[in-house]
C-alpha cells in the first residue's frame, strides 16, 4: 500500500495518508463545510461513524456520499456540495451495469458488528467449529474493532485489544468490512450494502453487536462545522483526520470524554478543558463502584496520566457555541457562573445509546432502549442473539462478556455460556453505576433556544417541535427526523426533551441505493393493472 | 355539548368536510383516533390529476382541482402545493394512441394537455430512458404534502369553533353520534363517516376494501423529475381488480425527493413492507427510469386506499339516516378531497351542487352492498 493517497477536492488537488477516510482528504483540503443543510448553513461531521449524514459529499458523482465511511483512493474526485445532477438533472456518474449483486453467502454464524461484542462472539463461535462471518461497515479492510478499537489492530491501545485480537488470529472468521445492512427480505437472510453493489447473507444463527452511537443534544450553534461528537471527533481522527495543534473542548458526558481526549492529545491537539455534565458527587459514588475493578481503575489512572495539565470540570456543560461559519468558540456553564472559550473543535457527546434500529426492524423486542435479551443472550426472536452495547450501555468488559456468552449460546454450548454468568452480574453491577452516575442532568432540557434546530437533516427548530403532541405528529407536520439519519440524531434528542418514543422501524433501516432494495431472491413476474394513480 | 355535525377522521376527506361544514357556520365536531391526516392522507402521494377513466370521476377530479386551484394562495408553505403537471408516459405507438385519446378528451373538456413525442419527451424528462414514444403533459395537475393540507383544514375549521377530539377510537356510529371508547356520546344531527379504508368497521355493509399501497422516497436530487411521471403501461393487461399490479409512478417533491410507486394489492391486512412486490414495483421504475437504481432511498412505507368497485367514491347518505359517508376514494382521495366536501355539505345543506351528485351518492346500484 503506498504511503499516500492522492485525490481532488473541489478540483484541488489533495494528498492524505493511507487509510484515510474521504472526510479526511475534504479537511486536508481545508473546506469547513462538508455540505449544505436544506436551508443553506455550512456543515460537518458530526458523528464520525456514518449515521448522522452529515459529511454527505459528492464523490465521482456519486451524490449524498457519507465521506467519513467511504475510503479515500487515488484518483477520487469530491465536491464538497451537492453535485450529483448536472444542469439538465441528469445524473453525472455513469453506473456501469445494474445491481452487481455478490453471490449469496452462506454462513453458519452470522455477526452484525466488528466491534469487543462481536469479536468475542466471533472467537467463542468459531473455537468450537462453527463457521463465523463477521459483517461490518468499516470500510477499510481487514480492520475489526467496532468505535472502540478502531484502528487498534495493529498498536492495542489496551490489554483487552492486545488479547482479543491475538485470539481472533488463532481462530478462522471470515470478515467482510464495508457492508452494511439494511433489509431482511426473508427469514435467514439478510441485504448488505457495499460500496458498489449489494451482497445476501445467508444464517442459521445471528448475532447482533450493533454497537451505540452517542446522544447529541442540541444547543444553540451545535450545527456549526466544528462542533463534532466526542467519540466522533476520535473516529475522525483515526482516520487521520488533522487535529494537530487544533484547540478542543472536550463536553458531555461519559467516561468516553477522557479516552477521547487522551487521544486527541496523543495526536497533537491542544486540549483546553474537559466538561462532564455529572457532578462531582455522582463521580465519587462511581469512584467508590469501581473498586473490584482493577482493570477499570487502572485505566482511569492512565488516561488521568496522559491528561495531566487538562482541566477536568464535573457539573459543567456547553450552553452555546459559536462562530460565523464555523466554530470560534464555546460557552461554559458552572453551577451560577458560564463563560466563552476560544476553540477549534468541541468535542461532545451526552452518553451513550444503543443502535437498535437493526434489532427493531428483525421484529426483536425493545425494552428501555435497549433490545431485551435472555440469560444467553437470546432476543425475543428464536435463533438471533444480541450482545454488546445494543443490549444496553455498560462498557468494554460486559461487552466481551456478553458477546461470549452470544457466540457459545449460537454454537450450542450452553454449558460453558452459563460458566461466564456470574461474570457478566459483576460487570452488570458496574454498568448500573455508569448509567446512574452519568444520567442526563434536568437543566440539559433547557439548553436549546426557539431558534436551535433539532433536527439537522430536515433543519426543524425546537420552536416547531413543541408546537407538536408526539414523534409521529412531529413526522408529518415538520419532518423532523424524515431525513437520512432516519431519526437517529433528532429522535435521541426529542425523546430527551420531549419524552417521546420511537415507532416501528421499516426497510430500510440505513438509506440504501434503490436498486439494492430490488435483491429479494424470490423471482416474480412484473405485471400491470388497475389504475395507476398513487 | 351540542354539535350539528360530527365527522369521524380527520384525514384530508374528514379534515376538508369539518373546514366546509365550519364555513358554512355549522358546529363542527372531529373525531381522530390518531395524528391529523397520519392514515392514507400521510401515505399517500398527493398528487393532484385530473382523471378520464369515467365522465363522472372525470367531472370529481376536475371540478376538486379547480377547488385546488382557487385555494394555493391560500395553502401554507408547508403544504408544498406545486403545479407541476402530469406527463402520462407511452411507450410505443400503441399507448401513442392513447395519448391522442387522452388529449382530445381532455382539450374537448377544457383541460389543457399538449402531446409530447420521444424528443419532447426526453427534453422535458431527460431521466426517462431512451426510446420511449412520447407522452402527454397535463400542466395543471399538482402535488402536495398532505398532511400539512389536513392540518390546515382542521385548525381553520378550529378557527371557526369546530371542536377535534383526538386520541379515542370511535366504536359505535349511528346518524345522531358517536360513542368513543371511554363510553362517552358526542352527540349531533348528522354524522360523518370519513375513516377511509376503515369505514365498513363503524358502518357495517358499505362496499369499501382496503387496496395495499407500497411508497418509496429517496433522498434530494432536485430537478432529477420535473413532472408527476405515469406510465400508460397498464393498457397492457386487464383492467383487474383482484390481482396485484405494479406501475411506474414518480413524483418530484418540491423538496427535491423523488417519491416513487406505485403497487395494488387486495387482500392484504398487514402493513408490513412486502419484499416481492416492493421489487417488483422498483424494477418497473428503473425500467423507466435507469439512474432512478443509483439513487439513495431513505424510507419504504405502505397504505391502504379505500377502494370500491366502480371506483367512484362514496359521497351522501348511507342507508341510515343522517348518517354520511365521505369514503371509497381510492387513490384519488386527496385529489377529491374537495370535491367531497363541498358535494356533501350540498346534501346535507339542501345546496344546489356545482356537478350532477347521483355517481357518488352511496345508494348507487354500482355499489350494491356485498350479501356475502
Amino acid at each position: 500500500m503506498p504511503d499516500s493517497i492522492k485525490l481532488q477536492v473541489n478540483g484541488e488537488p489533495v494528498s492524505v495518508p493511507a487509510g484515510s477516510m474521504v472526510s479526511t482528504s475534504v479537511a486536508a483540503a481545508g473546506e469547513t463545510a462538508f455540505r449544505r443543510s436544506v436551508t443553506g448553513e455550512a456543515r460537518a461531521p458530526l458523528c464520525g461513524m456514518g449515521i448522522c449524514f452529515e459529511c454527505r459529499v459528492t464523490i465521482n458523482g456519486q451524490a449524498h456520499s457519507r465521506s467519513c465511511q467511504i475510503s479515500a483512493t487515488d484518483g477520487q474526485n469530491v465536491i464538497t456540495e451537492f453535485a450529483g445532477i448536472d444542469e439538465v438533472g441528469r445524473m453525472k456518474s455513469h453506473p456501469s451495469s445494474l445491481v452487481p449483486h455478490l453471490s449469496p453467502f452462506e454462513t453458519e454464524v452470522l455477526i452484525i458488528g466488528a466491534g469487543p461484542a462481536g469479536i468475542a462472539a466471533a472467537i467463542r463461535a468459531a473455537e468450537f467449529g462453527k463457521q463465523v462471518t463477521v459483517v461490518d461497515d468499516n470500510p477499510v479492510p481487514a480492520s475489526p474493532g467496532g468505535q472502540i478499537w478502531r484502528a487498534d489492530q495493529t498498536q492495542p491501545s489496551s490489554p483487552e485489544a492486545r488479547e482479543w485480537f491475538a485470539r481472533l488470529k488463532s481462530v478462522n472468521v471470515n470478515f467482510v468490512q464495508g457492508a452494511r445492512i439494511f433489509a431482511q427480505p426473508e427469514a435467514g437472510c439478510l441485504l448488505a450494502e457495499t460500496a458498489d453493489g449489494c451482497c445476501e447473507l445467508r444464517f442459521e444463527k445471528l448475532i447482533l453487536a450493533t454497537g451505540a452511537r452517542e446522544r447529541f443534544l442540541p444547543f444553540p450553534g451545535w450545527t456549526l462545522p466544528g462542533v463534532a461528537g466526542a467519540g466522533g471527533l476520535q473516529a475522525l481522527a483515526k482516520s487521520n483526520y488533522p487535529v494537530a495543534g487544533k484547540r478542543i473542548v472536550v463536553a458531555g458526558s461519559g467516561p468516553l470524554l477522557m479516552a477521547v481526549a487522551a487521544y486527541l492529545k496523543k495526536r497533537g491537539a491542544e486540549l483546553l478543558l474537559i466538561a462532564e455534565q455529572a457532578g462531582w458527587n455522582r463521580l465519587l459514588r462511581f469512584g467508590a463502584a469501581l473498586i473490584g475493578q482493577p482493570s477499570k481503575i487502572a485505566q482511569a489512572v492512565s488516561l488521568k496520566k496522559q491528561l495531566a495539565g487538562v482541566p477536568y470540570l464535573p457539573g459543567c456543560w456547553p450552553v452555546a457555541a459559536k462562530g460565523k461559519d464555523k466554530l470560534e468558540s464555546v460557552t461554559l456553564r458552572r453551577s451560577d457562573k458560564s463563560w466563552e472559550i476560544e476553540c477549534d473543535y468541541l468535542a461532545c457527546g451526552f452518553y451513550l445509546l444503543p443502535n437498535v434500529e437493526l434489532a427493531a426492524m428483525l421484529g426483536c423486542a425493545i425494552e428501555n432502549g435497549a433490545v431485551k435479551v435472555n440469560e444467553f443472550q437470546q432476543t425475543s426472536l428464536h435463533g438471533v442473539y444480541c450482545a454488546g452495547e445494543t443490549t444496553g450501555i455498560g462498557g468494554l468488559e460486559l461487552s466481551l462478556v456478553e458477546g461470549q456468552i452470544a457466540g457459545l449460546a449460537a454454537a450450542g454450548r450452553q454449558d460453558e455460556a452459563r460458566r461466564l454468568f456470574a461474570e457478566r452480574a459483576g460487570q452488570w453491577r458496574f454498568a448500573e453505576a455508569l448509567n446512574r452516575t452519568f444520567a442526563l442532568r434536568e437543566e440539559l432540557r433547557a439548553l436549546p433556544t426557539a431558534e436551535t434546530l433539532v433536527c439537522r437533516c430536515e433543519d426543524v427548530s425546537f420552536e416547531r417541535l413543541q408546537k407538536q403532541a408526539s414523534w409521529r405528529e412531529a413526522k408529518l407536520q415538520t419532518r423532523c427526523g424524515m431525513g437520512p439519519c432516519q431519526g437517529r440524531i433528532c429522535g435521541a434528542a426529542t425523546e430527551f426533551l420531549f419524552g417521546w418514543g420511537m415507532e416501528s422501524v421499516r426497510p430500510p433501516v440505513f438509506p440504501a441505493r434503490l436498486e439494492n432494495l430490488t435483491g429479494t431472491p424470490a423471482p416474480s413476474r412484473a405485471g400491470f393493472g388497475g389504475s395507476l394513480i398513487g | 355539548m351540542n354539535f350539528d355535525v360530527v365527522i369521524v377522521g380527520a384525514g384530508i376527506v374528514g379534515a376538508a368536510c369539518a373546514d366546509e361544514f365550519a364555513q358554512a357556520g355549522l358546529r363542527v365536531a372531529v373525531i381522530e383516533v390518531g395524528q391529523i391526516g397520519g392514515g392514507a392522507t400521510a401515505a399517500g402521494m398527493g398528487h393532484i390529476v385530473v382523471m378520464d377513466d369515467s365522465e363522472a370521476q372525470f367531472a370529481l377530479t376536475n371540478y376538486s382541482q379547480q377547488l385546488w386551484r382557487a385555494l394555493a394562495a391560500e395553502l401554507p408553505k408547508d403544504t408544498e402545493y406545486e403545479e407541476c403537471g402530469t406527463m402520462w408516459v407511452a411507450a410505443d405507438e400503441e399507448e401513442m394512441d392513447e395519448v391522442r385519446r387522452k388529449e382530445a378528451f381532455y382539450v374537448q373538456r377544457g383541460i389543457p394537455a399538449e402531446v409530447l413525442d420521444a424528443r419532447q419527451l426526453s427534453e422535458a424528462e431527460p431521466n426517462l430512458r431512451a426510446g420511449l414514444a412520447g407522452g402527454l403533459r397535463v400542466p395543471q395537475d399538482g402535488v402536495t404534502y398532505p398532511p400539512c393540507g389536513a392540518r390546515f383544514f382542521i385548525e381553520r375549521a378550529q378557527a371557526r369553533g369546530a371542536q377535534l377530539f383526538q386520541g379515542k377510537p370511535v366504536i359505535e356510529l349511528t346518524g345522531n353520534g358517536a360513542r368513543l371508547n371511554d363510553g362517552s356520546f358526542i352527540a349531533a344531527g348528522l354524522t360523518v363517516n370519513a375513516t377511509g379504508s376503515w369505514a365498513p368497521e363503524l358502518t357495517p355493509g358499505i362496499n369499501v376494501q382496503k387496496r395495499k399501497g407500497h411508497l418509496v422516497i429517496t433522498d434530494r436530487y432536485p430537478n432529477f423529475v420535473r413532472h408527476q411521471l405515469i406510465e400508460l403501461g397498464y393498457l397492457k393487461s386487464a383492467h383487474s381488480i383482484s390481482t396485484d399490479s405494479v406501475a411506474f409512478n414518480a413524483q418530484p417533491r418540491k423538496t427535491g425527493q423523488i417519491l416513487i410507486g406505485s403497487s395494488r394489492q387486495y387482500g392484504v391486512e398487514g402493513k408490513q413492507i412486502d419484499p416481492p412486490i416492493l421489487k417488483r414495483m422498483l424494477e418497473r421504475a428503473i425500467e423507466y427510469m435507469p439512474q432512478l437504481a443509483k439513487l439513495s432511498v431513505l424510507r419504504t412505507w405502505t397504505g391502504f386506499r379505500a377502494a370500491t368497485p366502480d371506483k367512484l367514491p362514496l359521497i351522501g347518505e348511507s342507508a341510515v339516516e343522517n348518517l354520511y359517508l365521505a369514503t371509497g376514494h381510492e387513490g384519488l382521495g386527496i385529489t377529491t378531497s374537495l370535491g367531497t366536501a363541498k358535494l356533501l355539505a350540498d346534501q346535507a345543506l339542501n345546496r344546489t351542487p356545482a356537478i350532477p351528485i347521483e355517481p357518488y351518492l352511496p345508494s348507487r346500484s354500482t355499489v350494491e352492498t356485498e350479501h356475502a
